[in-house]
C-alpha cells in the first residue's frame, strides 16, 4: 500500500497507481489548491512541493511518491491565517483570476526554503516554469519579493526550521 | 656507470632534437599592428557572407557569454585540462583583434596562431577551420571587423605547466594538426563536395561528435564516431548513428535548419545553439551539409523503407490520453509521467515525440535521456518551441531508474544500460550546480537572446 504523506498528515492511497497526484490531492482528499492547468506539466498551475522540490502534480504519478512529504497550498496557512508569502500575495494583490497563483506560491516557496536570499534574477528564473494569462507577472514578483523579505525579517537565516517536508 | 651516463647522453639529445624540432614550428613572427579598418571600408555583400559564415560556424556559441557583449569572449571551454577561455573577437583595439590584419586572421584560422606568433589552443578548433577558403576568411574578417568594438577583457587560461607554456602547442601541432585548404573530392558531386568542406571545416562538427584522445585531439579512425559536448553526448555521425529511422537527406536539412524532425525529435543542449545558427544560412547549404553527412551514415537521398519505422501511436485529438499500464514499476511511471504528452499522438515541435521514434533511447549511452527526464527541456526564451518539465524533484535515483529501464527494454527493445544508475548520479550531481547558476540549463534556442541574458 503506497503511504504518502500531505501537509503532515499521513495517507494511505487507494487509487491506480498510475494515477497523477494532482487527481488524488482534489478528489481523495478535497484539497482544491492546486488546479488542473493544461495536465502536460507545462503552466505550473498544478504545483507542489514534495520533499522540498517544487514539482508539477499533473504529470506525477502517485506510485512514485511513496513515503515522501506534500506540501500543498493548504500547508502554508489558512484563510484567517495566511503563511507569510500568502499574506504578501494578498498585500500585493498579485492574483487577478488566481488560477495560476497556488502553484506560483508553491514554486516560490520552494525556492525561498532553499534560499531564503534568493536574488530578483533567481526568482525570475524560477517562476519562468510557470505561466499566468492574466498578465499579472510584475504583481506576482513583487508579492514574491516582499514575501521573502518578511520571512528573513520574521527570522534570521541561521534561526529558521525547516519549515517544507514537515517532520523531516 | 658508464653505460648509464651514455644512456642519459642519448636520452637528453633526443629530447633536445624534439624540443629542437618543436620550437623550429612554434616559432611564428608576430604580425605587424594594422591600423583598425574603418567599417565603411567594407562592401556590405561581404559583410553579409561573412555574418552567413560566422552563423555556420557557430562563432557566438563560444565566444559570446552570458552577461557580456556579443563576441566579446570570455565564456570557460572547458578542457580535460582546464579551462580555456574564448577570446573578444570584437575590433577593439586592446581586447579584441582590432589591430589584426586580414592575413593575421587568416593565419589563426589557417595554422591556430595569433598575430602575435603566439600558438593559440585547439579549443579554437583551428584543425578544422584550416579548411577554409582564403575567401570565406575574407568574409568572416569583413563581418567581425564590422561589429561593435568590446573593450571586455578575458582571463588567462587556467592550465597547468607545461600546457600553458603556447610553445608547447607546437608539439601537439606536429603530432595531430595537418594544416591546409580543403581539397574538393572530384568523385563527388557539387552537394557533397561543399557539404564536406562546411561540416569538416567551418561547421567543425567533429569537435563534438568525434570521441576525443588522451591529448584532447580528435581520434584517428574514429571520425565523426560520436563524442560528448558540456555533460551531453554527442551521437555518431557515421554508419554507428542511433536513430532508430535512418536519417534521409531532406529530414536531416530540416533537422539542422529548425531544430527538429517529426521522426527524429528535437535538438537540445549545445546543439539547440546549433541549429538556431543553421537556422540562418541557405537551405542549399543545410541541404549540402546533410548530403554529405546522410553519406556517412551509409545511405543515398532515398527515403527509408516504411518497413523500417517503428509503430506509432494513434494520433488523438485532445491532449490527455489514458494509456493502459504494463506490468511493473516503470511501466506505471511511463504511464503517470510521460504518456500525457509521448502519446497524445501531437505533431512536433509542440507534441511529444513517440518515444519508439527516440535517438536518446536507442543511444549506447544513457547520459541525454537521464539529462533531459530529470531536467526536462527548456522553454526557449523569446520564441516558441518544445518544452517538457523536468522530473529531478518528483522522481527519486531508482524511480527513474526504473522508468529508464522500462524505455529502454519495452519501447526501444534495445539491451539494457550497465551503468544506468552510476550515470543518473553522476549528471544529479553535476546538473545540481548548472540548473542552480544558471535558471534553466539549457540553452534558448536563439543565440542573441542567450548573448543578451
Amino acid at each position: 500500500m503506497t503511504t504518502i504523506t500531505v501537509n503532515g498528515s499521513a495517507h494511505e492511497v487507494a487509487v491506480d497507481p498510475t494515477t497523477p497526484l494532482l487527481y488524488w490531492l482534489r478528489d481523495a482528499l478535497g484539497l482544491n489548491g492546486a488546479k488542473y492547468g493544461c495536465g502536460l506539466g507545462q503552466c505550473g498551475a498544478c504545483t507542489v512541493v514534495v520533499e522540498g522540490e517544487a514539482v508539477m502534480s499533473c504529470v506525477v504519478p502517485v506510485v512514485a511518491l511513496d513515503g515522501k512529504h506534500v506540501t500543498t497550498l493548504e500547508g502554508l496557512g489558512t484563510a484567517d491565517a495566511p503563511g507569510p508569502l500568502q499574506r504578501a500575495f494578498i498585500d500585493e494583490q498579485a492574483a487577478q483570476c488566481g488560477f495560476c497563483i497556488p502553484g506560483m506560491i508553491m514554486r516560490a516557496e520552494a525556492l525561498l526554503a532553499r534560499r531564503p536570499d534568493a536574488s530578483d534574477a533567481e526568482i525570475r528564473a524560477t517562476l519562468q516554469t510557470n505561466l499566468c494569462r492574466c498578465g499579472t507577472h510584475m504583481r506576482i514578483l513583487k508579492a514574491v519579493r516582499r514575501g521573502a523579505d518578511a520571512m528573513r525579517a520574521a527570522s534570521p537565516p541561521a534561526a529558521r526550521p525547516v519549515r517544507l517536508g514537515d517532520a523531516r | 656507470m658508464a653505460r648509464r651516463s651514455l644512456l642519459v647522453s642519448l636520452a637528453a639529445l633526443v629530447v633536445i632534437g624534439v624540443g629542437g624540432a618543436a620550437a623550429a614550428l612554434a616559432w611564428h613572427p608576430a604580425l605587424p599592428p594594422a591600423e583598425r579598418p574603418a567599417a565603411a571600408s567594407f562592401d556590405p555583400a561581404l559583410v553579409k557572407r561573412g555574418a552567413t559564415l560566422a552563423a555556420l560556424g557557430n562563432c557566438a556559441g563560444c565566444h559570446s557569454a552570458p552577461g557580456r557583449p556579443p563576441l566579446a569572449g570570455g565564456l570557460p571551454v572547458e578542457t580535460p585540462f582546464g579551462a580555456v577561455y574564448a577570446s573578444n573577437i570584437t575590433p577593439d583595439t586592446e581586447a579584441g583583434i582590432g589591430h589584426w590584419s586580414e592575413a593575421a586572421f587568416r593565419r589563426a584560422m589557417r595554422d591556430g596562431v595569433d598575430r602575435d606568433g603566439r600558438n593559440l589552443y585547439p579549443a579554437f578548433p583551428y584543425n578544422h577551420y584550416t579548411l577554409v577558403t582564403d575567401d570565406d576568411d575574407a568574409a568572416l574578417y569583413a563581418y567581425l571587423m564590422t561589429r561593435e568594438a568590446a573593450d571586455s577583457a578575458v582571463p588567462s587560461p587556467a592550465l597547468p605547466f607545461p600546457l600553458n607554456v603556447r610553445a608547447v602547442m607546437a608539439g601537439w601541432n606536429l603530432l595531430f594538426f595537418r594544416p591546409g585548404t580543403y581539397a574538393p573530392d572530384p568523385a563527388r558531386g557539387p552537394d557533397w563536395n561543399r557539404g564536406a568542406y562546411l561540416v569538416e571545416g567551418l561547421g567543425h562538427c567533429g569537435a563534438c561528435h568525434t570521441p576525443h584522445g588522451p591529448l584532447g585531439e580528435e581520434k584517428a579512425g574514429e571520425h565523426l564516431a560520436g563524442g560528448a559536448a558540456e555533460g551531453w553526448t554527442a551521437y555518431a555521425l557515421n554508419g554507428a548513428s542511433p536513430a532508430p529511422v535512418p536519417w534521409t537527406v531532406d529530414a536531416m536539412a530540416l533537422y539542422l535548419r529548425h531544430g527538429w524532425q517529426a521522426e527524429h525529435g528535437v535538438a537540445r543542449g549545445p546543439m539547440a545553439l546549433v541549429t538556431a545558427n543553421l537556422g540562418r544560412v541557405p537551405e542549399a547549404d543545410a541541404r549540402a551539409m546533410a548530403t554529405y553527412l546522410v553519406s556517412l551514415m551509409g545511405r543515398g537521398a532515398e527515403p527509408a523503407p516504411p518497413a523500417a519505422k517503428p509503430g506509432l501511436p494513434p494520433a488523438s485529438a485532445g491532449s490527455q490520453v489514458a494509456v493502459a499500464a504494463g506490468n511493473g514499476r516503470g511501466a506505471a511511471l511511463y504511464a503517470g509521467a510521460c504518456a500525457s504528452c509521448h502519446e497524445a499522438g501531437r505533431a512536433l515541435p509542440y507534441g511529444g515525440l513517440a518515444l519508439a521514434l527516440s535517438t536518446a533511447l536507442h543511444a549506447p549511452d544513457p547520459t541525454n535521456l537521464v539529462v533531459v527526464t530529470l531536467h526536462g527541456l527548456a522553454a526557449p526564451v523569446g520564441a516558441g518551441g518544445p518544452i517538457m518539465p523536468g522530473f529531478a524533484g518528483a522522481l527519486d535515483d531508482d524511480d527513474l531508474a526504473a522508468l529508464l529501464s522500462y524505455l529502454r527494454g519495452d519501447i526501444a527493445k534495445a539491451p539494457a544500460w550497465p551503468d544506468l544508475p552510476a550515470t543518473i548520479r553522476r549528471v544529479r550531481a553535476r546538473d545540481a550546480t548548472l540548473v542552480a547558476s544558471d535558471g534553466t540549463g539549457t540553452a534558448p534556442a536563439d543565440p542573441q537572446v542567450r548573448i543578451a541574458r
